[in-house]
């Protein structure tokens, strides 16, 4: 279980995150939406440790996460595992190298093992036979796929998700979807995505959280979402221009 | 008026003094990871060849003409005093104690650091340094060790290449267009140049090899602001990198010499 405490982030003076509160259940997939620039993206990078809060915190089952130093965090990543916007796959590596990194990196498996891992990882989020294509050889879709495959390869409890659709179309999007909900129903692992998409949203949540102006207004499973008052989680919802959300 | 001018002089400063702060620090850190295992020689090998290997046509062909030029001007002087030979220890001494590493130093980084800069700029801004992070690789060991490494590495050897074709130019235009004596020439060479010469020029391009590839790595490292940034990044490593070199080059002459 994650449970994030009244977590502040400003970059200059520009407030970004204004007192989160917020608990992830562990096997359960989270979503957190919000408008673009709502500072989605700086609230997983806390959780990950990309970013250091300017105060308040968050729990890790009982440790502290946000007060560990750089070196001890680096024992805890072991348990994430992270998709980018877009899927930060090393362009100077394959698609095998990329997957298998984080286990040449941290395991002494000899090189077939890994292959035969990474051949399994790849093979479970629909690639085959793409081993030895670079990343510029992929599409939008099939790098977010690798990008997945390489974030599951470790078997993490924890993945994270950065707009896991964001640029794709609709039916590609709806198969990352089936992608997302397979994988995490396979290892029951604890998904944390963060997305504007409203469709997928509805598709995978078990839980959703949406962001606004820094702070979590509103949570709750897709039924009680849908049947929510709040203007603000309306007009997000119903994707409308009008309402008490300004557009600038 | 006087108070905008003052406010960038002010925010110039603050720049150049926090650039050099964060330079440091990289630095600091890189030759820390160096010796801490485990320590990944593949990626060492590859940044070797790109810096060394990669660079050869380039160091090769400005050395061999520098070494050129620099017998036909020299000759042109000499001649004078009718000391024709001393062309010779002129273009050996030249290329060994200074030009030699400079002009490499200048090269490499035009060549080899605006690569740095921009790839480690674009692994930046498409989230493949957090990526790194993410999986728990620490990205200074991982990415800045093997440049530096290599910078440090294979600038000499680019050098001691540099000073050898810059004399074997030097002995083409002077023995076979000015007509000075083979063996005089030779001769001469030998007598005037020693090996504190060459050592005094390779720890010369150590020092630049060393600033090179930390200005370069540091520029990519924390490059921001998409395709544009990663454009700054390049030029500014190259402009950073090429003044600092022939500063540092001062400084070091001046140190040495005493």
């Amino acid at each position: 279980m994650i449970e994030i405490k009244d977590l502040r982030k400003s970059f200059e003076s520009k407030v970004v995150l204004d007192g989160v509160d917020l608990t992830i259940e562990k096997g359960k997939i989270t979503v957190i939406i919000g408008r673009s620039g709502e500072g989605k993206s700086v609230l997983i990078k806390h959780i990950i440790g990309l970013l250091r809060p300017d105060s308040g915190k968050i729990m890790l089952d009982d440790v502290e996460i946000t007060a560990l130093k750089e070196r001890e965090f680096n024992g805890m990543r072991k348990r994430f595992g992270m998709l980018f916007q877009g899927a930060a796959l090393f362009d100077s590596m394959t698609v095998s190298e990329n997957v298998g990194f984080p286990l040449v990196e941290h395991t002494d498996l000899n090189e077939e093992d890994v292959l035969k891992i990474v051949k399994e990882k790849l093979r479970r989020v629909g690639l085959e036979g793409v081993e030895d294509l670079m990343p510029a050889e992929l599409s939008g879709g099939m790098k977010k796929r690798v990008g997945l495959a390489r974030a599951i390869v470790m078997d993490p409890e924890i993945v994270l998700f950065d707009e896991p659709t964001a640029g794709l179309d609709p039916i590609m999007s709806d198969s990352i979807g089936d992608l997302v909900l397979e994988t995490q129903r396979a290892l029951q692992t604890t998904y944390i995505v963060i997305t504007h998409d409203i469709t997928l949203t509805y598709k995978i949540a078990d839980k959703i959280a949406m962001l606004h102006e820094g702070r979590i207004i509103e949570q709750g499973s897709v039924e009680e979402m849908k049947a929510n008052r709040n203007p603000i989680v309306r007009q997000f919802l119903e994707g409308r221009a009008q309402g008490p959300i300004k557009v600038y | 008026m006087i108070r905008e001018y003052l406010e960038e002089v002010g925010r110039k400063t603050e720049y150049v003094i926090n650039s050099a702060g964060a330079i440091a620090i990289m630095l600091a850190q890189a030759v820390m990871y160096t010796f801490v295992p485990p320590i990944k020689l593949r990626n060492m090998f590859k940044q070797m060849e790109f810096v060394g290997v990669e660079s050869l046509f380039v160091v090769i062909l400005t050395g061999t003409f520098t070494g050129m030029v620099l017998a036909l001007q020299s000759f042109n002087a000499l001649k004078r005093f009718g000391a024709e030979s001393l062309v010779a220890p002129t273009v050996a001494l030249s290329m060994a104690r200074e030009l030699g590493p400079v002009l490499t130093g200048l090269m490499v980084t035009g060549r080899a650091g605006s690569a740095m800069a921009t790839e480690l700029g674009t692994m930046r801004v498409s989230e493949q340094i957090d990526a790194l992070v993410t999986m728990a690789v620490n990205p200074i060991k991982y990415l800045v060790v093997p440049r530096v490494v290599a910078g440090v590495l294979m600038f000499p050897v680019l050098t001691i290449i540099s000073d050898f074709v810059g004399v074997v130019g030097g002995y083409i235009v002077g023995v076979k267009f000015l007509g000075i004596n083979s063996g005089v020439y030779i001769a001469r060479t030998l007598d005037f140049v020693n090996v504190h010469d060459i050592f005094y020029g390779l720890k010369k391009s150590l020092a630049f090899g060393l600033i090179t590839a930390t200005v370069a790595c540091f520029h990519g490292f924390y490059a921001k602001g998409g395709a544009e940034g990663v454009g700054r990044a390049a030029t500014s490593s190259v402009v950073m990198g090429s003044v600092l070199i022939l500063v540092s080059d001062y400084l070091l002459s001046s140190i040495m010499s005493y």
